[in-house]
């Protein structure tokens, strides 16, 4: 079995220490956790979070399974037909080429969002396989600081 | 009704049925010690540490089937319980666990006898909870109590500052818990069931793997008719002996690494195995690739992560033993029992190659005979508890236990020093029977200050150390796979147990031949104090058969064979 790149959401109470449950399941059992995302879900009790992971699928039913067996966890959504976004920050300095960065940052769906007296903001939201080649393409701009947001999903 | 938290506790305790808890005293749990004081709707047991007071409401619950609960300080009160809660988790026990906490205010700063109780429990319980508020007290007790025994069992512990023990609240205990989030599934798929029925019908060689999952549903009796009515063979995994009855024709013994050799060939043999309650452990399976390679496997089980963890399973069945029982043997009607009449020859011909034997002397007691000769003077009357060592497997292997919580042991954790407190517990759920905890002399020592507990209040439980001056099992160990080197297992240095006993108030007796031994038990079961029993047995004996970890289940290291 071939270990393989996984998104999940899970839907959990929203109370205290529960990403610390889920978190810690994961730490306990050695799975892997390659990004995590969490927030409240409007109008609710509840809570989502993302979890992407890598592993067969022995591993996912296994995580999906244990991950059931905590108590506040409401469901656990394996993806397969996925709407996937990630976002990243990147500061680059002002002296770069403005125009290049903001043409480059519209290609990936994104801009420049704050500009200071020595930096600006650039802001991209995309799927994550090309948030990766949007941070490739911005070495070339010197970027001093990138904050990549970890992937939100949902099921089409 | 107005009450303080530390009410409110006891008033929950007292709701729930419960009439004993066990625990130790401390500043951040005063005042609900203080209420204990004032009460008299349960008893309260003072364990000399925190880790048998967990363990004796371990030992209470797995002899009742109830809900056992301990009670501890914060800090190290804590920490010491954690054991506890560990050994509980890995067996699935029901227990709820209330510990005292900083205030609230405190929580964070390093406080005297602060640690984070909830995050170091968290992966050691079924459930935890840290109470923050009055208001949620009442229905975080009703729900510990729920979610302890409900589903697969376990551990919960509750946490309560003390500045919530103090503050004053409405009390109404609810009646009814609804977790959205945690909704257990008792009853097995329609479907699933009457495929496996269907399996079954057309397997050759099927076998019952009955595990602990029996014993907690209580569905043993269901367990013995399925075979009964099936006349399919049945093993037992070391949490479920006595699931079968010892003379229950139908069983082979236990399996796995110490298992007896038709259990093992039976397993290595099947071509269906029928799991019952049980998971596939790793001392149950030896050699995964090598596991069971010719069977179909059916599961049931309460937990799905238990199915298909370690093998894949064929027809996986959700869902409480009992209950799935309850509607799979009246399909199993037209099962004619001659169907599986070859298999049972074949294994009858494995039993009588290699019984489960050993060779006893005259000139020093074999541990193996002490423990047939308890079970042929109290049997099926008593409770064994026992430690972890070459005892716990000579006990598992040669007691005739012939029910369900008749056999307390700690299988999952290994837990040494769990004997003695589980025996005090389960002597306090059953006054009248006699409970006996089948220890060595390393164990013993890791619990023995339960000695002046048992000796207090009256709880005149058997301790029968079966003493062969070593860590018995790691130096069985030693000898086999590290060429005899007996790195620190050598226990030649020893307390004077008849003294020790004494000094504690109780009892001690030194025994070295049958004679003395016979002697020694009839008379400890008509004492009504608490007794060490020092029984020199033979210093080199091994546990065998015995699968060496990590080999396939079927190649054994079996004992001389002997006529007996």
């Amino acid at each position: 079995m071939k270990d393989a790149r996984r998104v999940i959401s899970v839907i959990v109470m929203n109370e205290s220490s529960v990403l610390a449950r889920v978190t810690a399941l994961f730490a306990g059992r050695g799975y892997n956790i390659e990004s995590l995302t969490v927030a409240p879900i409007p109008n609710s009790q509840m809570s989502h979070i993302t979890i992407e992971t890598k592993g067969n699928a022995k591993v996912m039913e296994q995580i999906t399974k244990q991950l059931h067996k905590l108590i506040p966890v409401y469901k656990v959504i394996e993806h397969e037909e996925m709407v996937e976004k990630e976002m990243v920050l990147v500061k680059f300095p002002i002296a770069e080429n403005l125009s290049d960065i903001e043409a480059l940052c519209r290609a990936y769906n994104g801009g420049i969002v704050n500009v200071g007296k020595e930096m600006v903001v650039a802001q991209v939201a995309d799927e994550p396989t090309r948030i990766q080649h949007f941070i490739e393409a911005a070495q070339r701009y010197n970027p001093c600081e990138i904050v990549r947001g970890g992937v939100v999903a949902i099921e089409r | 009704m107005q009450m303080s938290g530390a009410q409110m506790v006891c008033e929950a305790i007292i709701a729930e049925g419960v009439k004993t808890v066990f625990g130790y005293p401390g500043g951040a749990i005063m005042h609900v010690y203080d209420e204990i004081y004032k009460q008299n709707g349960f008893e309260h047991i003072l364990t000399r540490h925190e880790q048998a007071a967990v363990h004796a409401a371990d030992g209470y619950a797995r002899a009742t089937g109830k809900v056992g609960v301990a009670m501890v300080t914060s800090g190290p009160g804590f920490t010491n319980a954690v054991t506890g809660l560990a050994t509980a988790y890995m067996d699935s026990i029901p227990l709820v666990v209330i510990s005292g906490q900083v205030p609230l205010s405190l929580i964070g700063t390093d406080g005297f006898q602060e640690i984070d109780a909830v995050g170091i429990s968290r992966p050691c319980t079924k459930h935890n909870f840290l109470v923050y508020s009055i208001e949620e007290l009442p229905r975080i007790l009703k729900e510990a109590f729920y979610i302890a025994r409900s589903g697969r069992p376990g551990p919960v512990l509750v946490d309560v500052p003390k500045d919530i023990t103090v503050a004053m609240g409405n009390f109404v205990y609810p009646e009814t818990v609804n977790i959205p989030t945690y909704k257990p599934t008792y009853k097995g798929n329609k479907k699933q069931i009457e495929k496996a029925v269907e399996a079954i019908k057309k397997a050759k060689k099927p076998l019952i793997y009955a595990g602990g999952g029996i014993v907690l549903s209580n569905a043993s009796d269901l367990v013995r008719e399925l075979a009964e009515k099936t006349q399919i063979p049945a093993v037992e995994t070391l949490m479920a002996r006595g699931v079968m009855g010892a003379k229950n024709p139908l069983l082979l013994g236990m399996l796995g690494m110490h298992g007896n050799y038709a259990s093992n060939m039976a397993m290595s043999e099947t071509d269906l195995i029928i799991a019952l309650g049980a998971r596939f452990d790793d001392r149950v399976t030896g050699k995964l690739s090598e596991f069971a390679r010719y069977a179909d496997i059916i599961h049931v089980d309460i937990d799905p992560a238990n199915i298909s963890k370690l093998v894949d399973v064929d027809y996986p069945i959700v869902g409480d033993v009992r209950d799935v029982l309850e509607n799979m043997i009246p399909l199993l009607e037209d099962v004619n029992p001659n169907r599986y009449q070859a298999w049972r020859e074949i294994l009858k011909r494995y039993d009588a190659l290699h019984p489960q034997s050993y060779v006893d002397s005259d000139e020093v007691l074999k541990p193996q005979w002490v423990i047939e000769r308890v079970g042929e003077l109290v049997g099926e009357n008593a409770i064994i508890t026992s430690d972890v060592g070459q005892h716990q497997m000579w006990a598992a292997q040669h007691y005739p236990f012939d029910r369900p919580r008749q056999w307390i042991n700690s299988g999952g954790l290994g837990t040494m020093g769990f004997g003695l407190p589980a025996a005090i517990g389960a002597k306090r759920a059953f006054p009248e029977k006699t409970v006996i905890n089948i220890t060595g002399d390393g164990s013993i020592l890791m619990n023995m200050q339960e000695l002046v507990t048992a000796a207090e209040y009256k709880i005149p439980v058997i301790n029968l150390i079966l003493n062969n001056h070593f860590l018995g099992m790691v130096r069985q160990w030693q000898s086999f796979f590290y060429e005899k080197r007996y790195s620190q297992t050598d226990l030649t240095f020893q307390p004077n147990w008849k003294a020790l006993a004494e000094a504690c108030g109780g009892i001690g007796y030194d025994v070295t031949t049958k004679e003395e031994f016979d002697a020694a038990l009839k008379d400890a079961i008509v004492q009504d104090k608490v007794c060490f029993m020092n029984i020199a047995i033979n210093r080199f004996e091994n546990v065998l058969p015995m699968v060496p970890a990590g080999g396939a289940l079927f190649n054994m290291m079996l004992p001389q064979s002997v006529e007996k």
